[in-house]
C-alpha cells in the first residue's frame, strides 16, 4: 500500500478547459455580463460575478428518449396506500411520476448555467474589445518618469554593483590562458620535491626545487584578480510610462437632477472606474459635485446627498482645474473627467464652460466625456429631443477635440453600449 | 502487503486513533487493520492500493475530468468544472468524500478535509470495497484493462494536444464534440475488446496510418455503370447484400463504424473517435454495475467499520461519526418526498446486499422456497463474492432481489400508457407482485433498454453515401427531437455526407418517422 501526498501538486488542473468553456461561451457570457452590471454597485465592481447563460451554446446532446410517449413503467419505493388497480393523476405538467432521469442533469434538463467568474475572467470579457483613446500612446512619450534597467555590463561602477560571476568568469578564463600554476599544481610539486629529498635523489630534488620556484613566480607574477576582469552591472534609465491616472467625476446635483439620473450615472462612472482600474496601477478618484457652486466631496456623499440651488457648471470645471494644479499635474498623472448632467445651466455660463473646456481642461485631459443623463419619458419617445442648452455649448468645441465625447443616455440598458462606443477599439472620432 | 503494524488487535485494546485529526502515520495503522478484517475475514481480493490524499480544489478538478487522474483537454470538462464550483461554493453541494479508479493499482483520492473517522470510512469503502469488485466482477475483467488505463489516458492525452498543435484546436474540438455526442454509442455490446497496451496502442496507430495512406478502400469506388447494361434486380440485391456484409451491417457501434467507415475523415481524426470510443468502453461497465458496485462498497464500508469497533479498535465516537454519514448515503426517500430523484443506488444496493447475508445466515421460510441455493448455507461473504463477480445490476436485481426487501422498501409498479388519463398501479409489494415488480425494475438496470437503440442500417454506397441509421421504437416511445437532431449534426460532422435517422417499430418494423441530415461541402 502507498500513501502519497498530492496536496503539493499544482492547483488548477482545469484552468485550461475552464478557459476554453469561456472561450466557447463568449457571446452568452457577455450578453448576461450586460443584465449582471445593472445590479452591481460601484463598491463591489472589484469582485467576481455569478453569471447565468442559456445553456444553448454549450450543450453536449447525446440520443435521449423523449420525455413522453410511449407506454412505460416505473417502480418506486414507499407505497403506501396503492392496490393493484388504483388509478393515480397524472401529475401536472410533469413527467411521469417525477423520477428524475438519472445522472444525466447535462442534458436539455437545465435552461440555464450558472457559474461563478473570477474578478480577472469578468473584467476580461467586460472590457474585452475595449481600448484606451489611441491619442494616449502619443502623451505617454512625453513623460518625465524614468526608471532603472538592467542594461549589460560595464568596466566601471560602485563596487555594491559588482558582478562577481561575471568577474570570475573573466578571472578564470585568463588564468588559463596565461597558465598560471593553480594552487594544486604548486602542492603536487612541492610534494614531489619532497619525495624526492626523501629518496635522496638529488637531481630529482634540484629539479623539484627549480620547477617550484618557476611555479611561484608565475604565480605571483599573474594575479589571481586582475583590474581587468573586474565587470560591473550597468543600469539605464529608461523613461516609464505613466501608470497612475486621476479620475474626475462631476456631476450635477441640483434638484433638477432625479434619483433615476444619478442612477445612470453613477453606473457611467462605475464602468469608466473599473475599465481604467484595469488600466492603470494606481488610480485616484475624485468627486465633484455642484449646484451654483462647486466642491469635492466624498463617494457616499457625492450620490446621495441632495442640494438645491441653481446650475453653474462652470463652478465644476473650475474647481476640476484648481485640484488639478493642487494635486496632479498633468505630465505625472493621466487625467480623465466623466461629466454627468442633465444639460441645465444657468444660461449665461455657456460661454464660460466652453472656455474653460478649450482652453484648460480639455488640453490635459487624455479623455473628457459627457454624459447627458434624460428623465425616461421626455427620451423615450422622440429622440432626439431638442438639444439642451449645455449640450449646445459643448457641441460646438467637440469637433476640435478628439478626446471629448458626447453622449446621450436615457436608460441603464444604453450605459453599456454607450460606453461601449465611447472606448471601442477603431472607435470613429469621437462625436 | 503485510500488516507493518501488528499493534494488539485484541478486544480491550488502544484504539487506534483518538481524536478527528488525521495524520499518515494513523492513516497507515487504520490501513493496516481494515486490510486484517477485509482479507482475512471476508477474502477480499484487490489490487494494490495507492491513497492520495487532495484538497478540496483537486476534488474539484478530479470531478470534472470525470475522475480520472489524466484527461485530455476539452471544453466540456471547463463546462463541468465551473458548475461544480459554482454548487460547491454556493454551499449547494457537498464534494465526495473520496473518487476511486480502476486501474492498477487502483487509485482512491481522499479528502484532506475529512476526519479521521471519515478516512477510515473512505479507505474500507473505496481502497478495499470497489477496488475488489473492480478487480474481481466479470465486466470489469472482460472489459477494462485496470493495468493499461493510466498509460492509455497518457497516450491520450498526448496525442490529443499533438494534434492540437498541429490541426488547430478548433478542429480537434469538432471531432470530440462530435465523438462525445455518440459516447454512449461507442461501445461494443457484445464482443470482447482487445486489451490495450500502450506500445501496442502506438504501433498500431502508427501502422493504420500507412496503411491507410497506402491502401485505396475499395468499398468506396464510384461503381456507376453506363446506358447499355441491363439492371439486374437481383444482381443489385445481392451486390448489395454483399457490401452490407463486407462493412459487417448493422453495427450498433457508431463511433466504432464511422472511425473504421466514415469516408472523408483523416487518420488522426479517426484516431480522436477511437480515443473517445475507448474511454466510453472503459466506463461502460462502471455504467451496467452502479448498483452493484456501490453496494459493495457500501456493505464493504459497514461491515469492516462495525468489526473494529467489535475489536475495540475504534472509538464509540468515531463509529457514530462514520454510521452518522453512512445513514445519509443509504436513505431512501419515498416516492412522494421531494428529496425523492429515483431509487438510491447505495441504499438498494447496500440493502441487497445485507439482505443476502441474512439470507445465508437466518433465513425464513419464504427464503428458503426463493433462494434455495442460497438459503441457510452459512457462507454470506462467499456467496456475495460470488454474486459481485458474476453478475451486473440488471441480472443482480433479477436473481436476488427478495420479496422481504419488496416489502421494506414498499415497492410498487406503476404503468404509464400512451394516451391513458391516469396512471395504473399494476403491482405491488404482495405475491402477486413480486415476480413482476422485480423483472420491471431488473429491466430499468438494463442499459440496452434504458439507452436508445440505434443502429447503422445502411450506407448507400452506389448513390449519395449517405448513412442510414435506425431506432428502434420500443413500447413507442420516441427519440426526443431536440437532441436527435443536434447529435444528427455532429454525425454528419463526421461522416460528411448525409445521415438519415429512421425510427421504426420494433415489432412491426413500420418507419414512424424520419430524420434528414444533409451533406457538408
Amino acid at each position: 500500500m502507498n500513501i502519497i501526498d498530492r496536496r503539493p501538486n499544482p492547483k488548477g488542473k482545469s484552468l485550461a478547459n475552464r478557459q476554453r468553456f469561456i472561450e466557447r461561451a463568449k457571446d452568452e457570457v457577455k450578453r448576461s455580463l450586460v443584465d449582471a452590471l445593472k445590479r452591481r454597485k460601484l463598491g463591489d465592481a472589484e469582485g467576481g460575478e455569478k453569471i447565468s447563460i442559456p445553456a444553448r451554446g454549450i450543450q453536449e446532446p447525446s440520443f435521449q428518449h423523449a420525455r413522453r410517449g410511449g407506454n412505460r413503467d416505473y417502480v418506486v419505493p414507499g407505497n403506501k396506500q396503492f392496490v393493484v388497480g388504483d388509478k393515480i393523476e397524472r401529475p401536472k405538467g410533469g413527467q411521469g411520476d417525477g423520477r428524475g432521469k438519472a445522472g444525466n442533469s447535462d442534458n436539455g434538463e437545465q435552461d440555464n448555467f450558472e457559474f461563478v467568474l473570477s474578478k480577472e475572467e469578468f473584467l476580461d470579457l467586460f472590457f474585452d474589445d475595449l481600448e484606451l483613446p489611441e491619442l494616449i500612446k502619443t502623451n505617454l512619450k512625453e513623460t518625465e518618469a524614468t526608471q532603472l534597467t538592467r542594461a549589460g555590463y560595464s568596466i566601471d561602477g560602485t563596487p555594491a554593483n559588482l558582478n562577481l560571476r561575471r568577474t570570475m568568469r573573466n578571472s578564470l578564463a585568463r588564468r588559463i590562458s596565461l597558465s598560471r600554476p593553480s594552487p594544486s599544481q604548486i602542492d603536487a610539486i612541492r610534494r614531489q620535491l619532497e619525495f624526492a629529498r626523501a629518496a635522496d635523489d638529488f637531481e630529482g630534488a634540484a629539479q623539484g626545487q627549480h620547477d617550484l620556484e618557476a611555479a611561484e613566480r608565475r604565480a605571483k607574477r599573474f594575479a589571481f584578480i586582475d583590474p581587468l576582469d573586474v565587470r560591473y552591472n550597468r543600469f539605464d534609465r529608461v523613461p516609464k510610462p505613466i501608470t497612475q491616472a486621476v479620475m474626475f467625476c462631476l456631476m450635477d446635483v441640483s434638484g433638477s437632477m432625479t434619483e433615476a439620473m444619478k442612477d445612470l450615472a453613477k453606473r457611467f462612472f462605475l464602468l469608466l472606474h473599473v475599465f481604467l482600474t484595469k488600466r492603470y496601477k494606481h488610480l485616484d478618484i475624485v468627486f465633484i459635485r455642484h449646484t451654483s457652486n462647486a466642491e469635492e466631496v466624498d463617494e457616499d456623499t457625492f450620490f446621495h446627498s441632495r442640494e438645491t440651488g441653481g446650475t453653474i457648471v462652470s463652478t465644476a470645471l473650475e474647481e476640476m482645474l484648481r485640484i488639478v494644479k493642487d494635486r496632479y499635474p498633468p505630465g505625472q498623472w493621466n487625467i480623465y473627467a466623466a461629466q454627468a448632467s442633465d444639460g441645465d445651466n444657468f444660461s449665461e455660463d455657456g460661454e464660460r464652460c466652453a472656455q474653460l473646456l478649450h482652453d484648460e481642461l480639455l488640453p490635459m485631459s487624455q479623455y473628457f466625456a459627457y454624459i447627458e443623463v434624460g428623465a425616461d419619458a421626455t427620451l423615450r419617445h422622440g429622440f432626439p429631443s431638442p438639444p439642451t442648452d449645455l449640450w449646445r455649448t459643448y457641441a460646438e468645441i467637440a469637433p476640435a477635440h478628439s478626446n471629448f465625447a458626447l453622449r446621450r443616455v436615457a436608460e441603464p440598458s444604453q450605459i453599456f453600449p454607450v460606453f461601449h462606443e465611447l472606448f471601442a477599439k477603431r472607435r470613429d472620432k469621437a462625436a | 502487503m503485510t500488516n507493518l503494524y501488528p499493534i494488539s488487535l485484541e478486544a480491550g485494546g488502544p484504539t487506534l486513533f483518538q481524536g478527528s485529526e488525521w495524520d499518515f502515520e494513523k492513516l497507515r495503522r487504520v490501513y493496516g487493520a481494515i486490510e486484517e478484517i477485509a482479507v482475512g475475514e471476508m477474502g477480499l481480493d484487490t489490487y494494490p492500493n495507492q491513497i492520495e490524499v487532495i484538497t478540496s480544489e483537486q476534488m474539484l478538478d478530479a470531478y470534472a475530468s470525470i475522475g480520472l487522474p489524466l484527461m485530455y483537454r476539452h471544453w466540456s470538462f471547463g463546462k463541468r468544472f465551473a458548475r461544480e464550483e459554482a454548487l460547491y461554493r454556493h454551499g449547494l453541494m457537498g464534494l465526495a468524500y473520496e473518487i476511486v479508479i480502476n486501474s492498477s493499482p487502483c487509485i482512491s483520492y481522499i479528502m484532506e478535509e475529512n476526519s479521521m473517522p471519515m478516512q477510515t470510512l473512505v479507505v474500507a469503502h473505496a481502497a478495499f470495497g470497489h477496488n475488489h469488485f473492480f478487480k474481481n466482477n466479470y465486466l470489469f475483467r472482460q472489459w477494462t484493462d485496470a493495468g493499461g488505463i493510466l498509460d492509455y489516458l497518457a497516450f491520450a492525452r498526448d496525442y490529443i494536444a499533438h494534434a492540437e498543435e498541429r490541426y488547430g484546436v478548433e478542429a480537434v474540438e469538432r471531432v470530440l464534440d462530435a465523438a462525445h455526442a455518440l459516447m454512449d454509442h461507442g461501445v461494443h455490446r457484445y464482443a470482447k475488446p482487445p486489451k490495450l497496451n500502450l506500445e501496442e496502442e502506438r504501433k498500431r496507430e502508427e501502422e493504420r496510418r500507412t496503411f491507410f495512406e497506402t491502401h485505396y478502400d475499395d468499398v468506396w469506388r464510384i461503381t456507376t455503370t453506363f446506358g447499355e447494361e441491363k439492371r439486374d434486380p437481383d444482381l443489385e440485391a445481392k451486390k448489395h447484400a454483399d457490401i452490407r456484409k463486407a462493412l459487417r451491417l448493422p453495427e450498433e457501434n457508431l463511433l466504432y463504424f464511422i472511425e473504421k467507415r466514415a469516408p472523408r475523415l483523416e487518420p488522426w481524426q479517426r484516431e480522436l473517435v477511437r480515443i473517445v470510443r475507448h474511454i466510453s468502453q472503459y466506463f461502460y461497465p462502471q455504467k451496467q454495475t452502479r448498483l452493484m458496485n456501490e453496494g459493495c462498497a457500501t456493505f464493504v464500508h459497514y461491515t469492516i467499520v462495525n468489526r473494529l469497533h467489535e475489536k475495540g479498535l475504534i472509538s464509540d465516537g468515531a463509529l457514530l461519526e462514520i454510521l452518522h454519514s453512512h445513514t445519509s448515503v443509504v436513505t431512501q426517500p419515498d416516492f412522494d418526498d421531494p428529496r425523492y430523484n429515483g431509487i438510491n443506488p447505495y441504499a438498494l444496493g447496500f440493502a441487497m446486499m445485507r439482505d443476502i447475508k441474512r439470507i445465508c445466515t437466518e433465513p425464513t421460510d419464504e427464503d428458503r422456497e426463493w433462494f434455495p441455493d442460497i438459503a441457510g448455507n452459512n457462507d454470506p461473504y462467499g456467496t456475495l463474492r460470488h454474486a459481485w463477480a458474476n453478475y451486473r445490476d440488471e441480472s443482480f436485481i433479477l436473481q436476488y432481489l427478495s420479496p422481504r426487501l419488496m416489502r421494506e422498501f414498499r415497492l410498487f409498479k406503476i404503468a404509464d400508457k400512451e394516451g391513458a388519463e391516469t396512471l395504473d398501479v399494476t403491482a405491488i409489494h404482495d405475491a402477486r407482485g413480486y415476480k413482476e415488480i422485480r423483472a420491471a425494475l431488473a429491466r430499468h438496470y438494463d442499459l440496452a433498454r434504458h439507452e436508445p437503440d440505434i443502429q447503422v442500417k445502411d450506407v448507400d454506397l452506389a448513390g449519395d453515401r449517405c448513412l442510414v441509421l435506425s431506432h428502434a421504437v420500443h413500447d413507442g416511445i420516441p427519440l426526443d427531437e431536440a437532441s436527435c437532431n443536434a447529435v444528427l449534426d455532429h454525425v454528419a460532422e463526421l461522416w460528411r455526407y448525409g445521415v438519415r435517422l429512421e425510427e421504426t417499430d420494433a415489432v412491426t418494423d413500420k418507419v414512424l418517422k424520419t430524420y434528414e441530415e444533409p451533406a457538408r461541402r
